[in-house]
């Protein structure tokens, strides 16, 4: 667009504005940061101060050395990795979808669309009796199944896999291929850009997930972070700054991954968007 | 493997793991909605009656489950039209400018979008804290006295919801940002040609061209605020007194805390019924809308 003075004027009080907006969208995790470091009479002062006058790392050896985080933080990675389980599933699933006629092809893709509409905590009662029937409760594979596999993202693959040209998968059919040959050697690579979307997103998922270890886990040895740091809820009036360096530890590598995987969690946001 | 069976097996796993957590549940929560299930019946199914539709019949009469209902529409309410229009908003101001400076910003609006409740709430209930909280000294540098965030019945409504609009906006802002940018330039020469300003190139061209990715991002938030669970959960518990319980925290703590399974799943399929029933009325408004 042409940039006339007024215009250029514009530009900039809207960047001005924008700025603003962000550095109030942004201050809370700063000032989580900030609190992390002050010792614990400090972050109780009235007025705050803003930066740490005595800044110390003591919250942080305290999660790993009094507390359980060490365990937290491998349950979390445990529930995530389970959760990329569920990835590969998915794609096959929408492989299938997308590349074979069969019969049941048309009430079993319904039902996947269904599904999108089904909130969680209208299922979350019956899953946890389901669970508990399958005796599944209190146990790693019984947090992350409920949330395995999800019809949005069942769609997300079988709508990129449909673009994959068939002749492809003709001729490796006529040179003497298997259908598992096919899928792993020919059709996953293909799907690599859809896979680096859905693995980030599944990532943050997984490590933020809450809801069903705060259902399904009784012993604190399956606790994952969210939970470990619910915990610390109860904490507020006694040590704030033991509380921001829980909070720190969950949010500061969800920037690392934002900053490094920016493009691919804005895309698939973008894709689901679409559906 | 042959190429008629190939594809239940391609197809197979996703399928049983979505009957049994995303189909099989309704069925379910339907059977022990009409029945007395709680923690004895957990232990022993022998233990548990059918009580017909009892349970519903409770429900309606429950004060507790009124106030959740009333509590969940003032949230939608008040959340919806704030999320939407400061995505708007946002999403229009970003897309003036392609310059690094705006894209580096965009980063901030998003992050909220990917960090977890807890962690925010943690951070929230420091910054609303009524003797250290940062927010009553910023307050008391105006002369405002110390203010009670999240233990005064109204005002937590307000403050629940305000870390929900925080954390709510970043995606929608993503959606909106991505249908923005699909604008084709050509609309906005030609209506500059005709003599349209800013406002009315905004209001005229890019607002009824976004009017799909604005309704998907309405009916998203709209069910997402129906289920509202994990910042009145987290910040208040449903408190003070039960004026930020919401449907989902309600059946949460009928379900978990007080083990009446039976109890909650009648209101689990009640909560379901007006999602359902809010998804159906709006596709049906937009399809009039097309036609």
């Amino acid at each position: 667009m042409n940039a006339s003075p007024a215009q250029r004027t514009l530009t900039i009080m809207v960047a001005v504005a924008l700025a603003i907006g962000a550095l109030i969208t942004a201050f809370p995790f700063l000032w989580m940061l900030l609190a992390s470091f002050k010792p614990q009479r400090e972050a109780l002062d009235f007025p705050p101060t803003l930066l740490p006058l005595a800044p110390t790392l003591e919250h942080y050896v305290t999660l790993f050395v009094q507390l359980d985080f060490g365990r937290y933080l491998v349950n979390t990675l445990l529930v995530v990795a389970i959760s990329f389980l569920g990835l590969l599933i998915m794609a096959m699933a929408g492989y299938g979808f997308a590349k074979f006629e069969f019969r049941g092809r048309r009430w079993m893709f319904f039902l996947v669309l269904a599904t999108m509409m089904i909130p969680v905590q209208v299922t979350m009662i019956p899953t946890f009796l389901i669970l508990n029937a399958m005796k599944l409760t209190n146990t790693l594979a019984g947090i992350a199944l409920p949330t395995l596999v999800s019809g949005f993202n069942i769609f997300l693959f079988r709508q990129f896999m449909s673009t994959i040209p068939d002749e492809m998968i003709e001729a490796a059919r006529l040179d003497g291929a298997g259908e598992m040959r096919i899928f792993v050697s020919i059709i996953v690579p293909l799907a690599v850009p859809i896979f680096a979307v859905q693995a980030v997103l599944t990532f943050i998922a997984g490590w933020n997930s809450f809801l069903w270890p705060l259902i399904i886990a009784n012993d604190q040895k399956l606790y994952t972070l969210s939970v470990g740091l619910s915990l610390l809820n109860q904490q507020l009036a006694v040590n704030p700054s033991l509380q921001m360096a829980a909070a720190a530890l969950m949010v500061v590598p969800m920037f690392v991954v934002f900053v490094i995987f920016q493009r691919h969690i804005v895309q698939g946001f973008t894709l689901s968007g679409l559906k | 493997m042959t190429r008629r069976l190939a594809p239940y097996v391609f197809v197979g796993p996703a399928m049983l793991l979505l009957a049994t957590f995303g189909v099989f549940p309704i069925l379910v929560a339907g059977l022990v909605s009409l029945t007395n299930m709680n923690l004895g019946g957990l232990a022993r199914w022998s233990n548990i009656k059918w009580v017909g539709l009892s349970n519903y019949a409770k429900l309606f009469r429950d004060p507790d489950f009124w106030q959740a209902l009333w509590n969940t529409v003032f949230f939608v309410g008040l959340g919806v039209p704030c999320v939407v229009l400061l995505s708007l908003g946002v999403a229009l101001l970003l897309n003036r400018s392609q310059g690094p400076f705006f894209r580096a910003l965009r980063a901030f609006y998003f992050v909220p979008a990917i960090t977890g409740i807890v962690a925010i709430s943690l951070v929230w209930s420091y910054l609303y804290n009524t003797q250290f909280g940062l927010l009553n000294y910023l307050l008391s540098l105006v002369g405002v006295k110390p203010v009670q965030w999240l233990s005064d019945p109204t005002l937590a409504k307000f403050s629940v919801g305000l870390v929900a609009v925080w954390r709510g906006t970043g995606l929608n802002i993503i959606i909106l940002l991505a249908a923005l940018q699909g604008i084709p330039r050509d609309y906005y020469e030609a209506a500059a040609l005709d003599g349209a300003n800013g406002w009315q190139r905004t209001r005229f061209v890019t607002v009824p061209l976004l009017s799909y990715a604005l309704f998907f991002v309405t009916v998203t938030t709209l069910i997402g605020w129906l289920q509202f669970f994990d910042e009145p959960f987290v910040l208040t518990d449903g408190g003070p007194l039960g004026h930020t319980t919401s449907v989902s925290l309600f059946i949460y703590k009928e379900g978990f805390r007080g083990s009446q399974f039976g109890y909650a799943s009648a209101g689990s399929l009640v909560l379901f019924v007006i999602i359902a029933a809010v998804t159906l009325l709006q596709l049906r408004l937009r399809r009039r809308d097309l036609e």
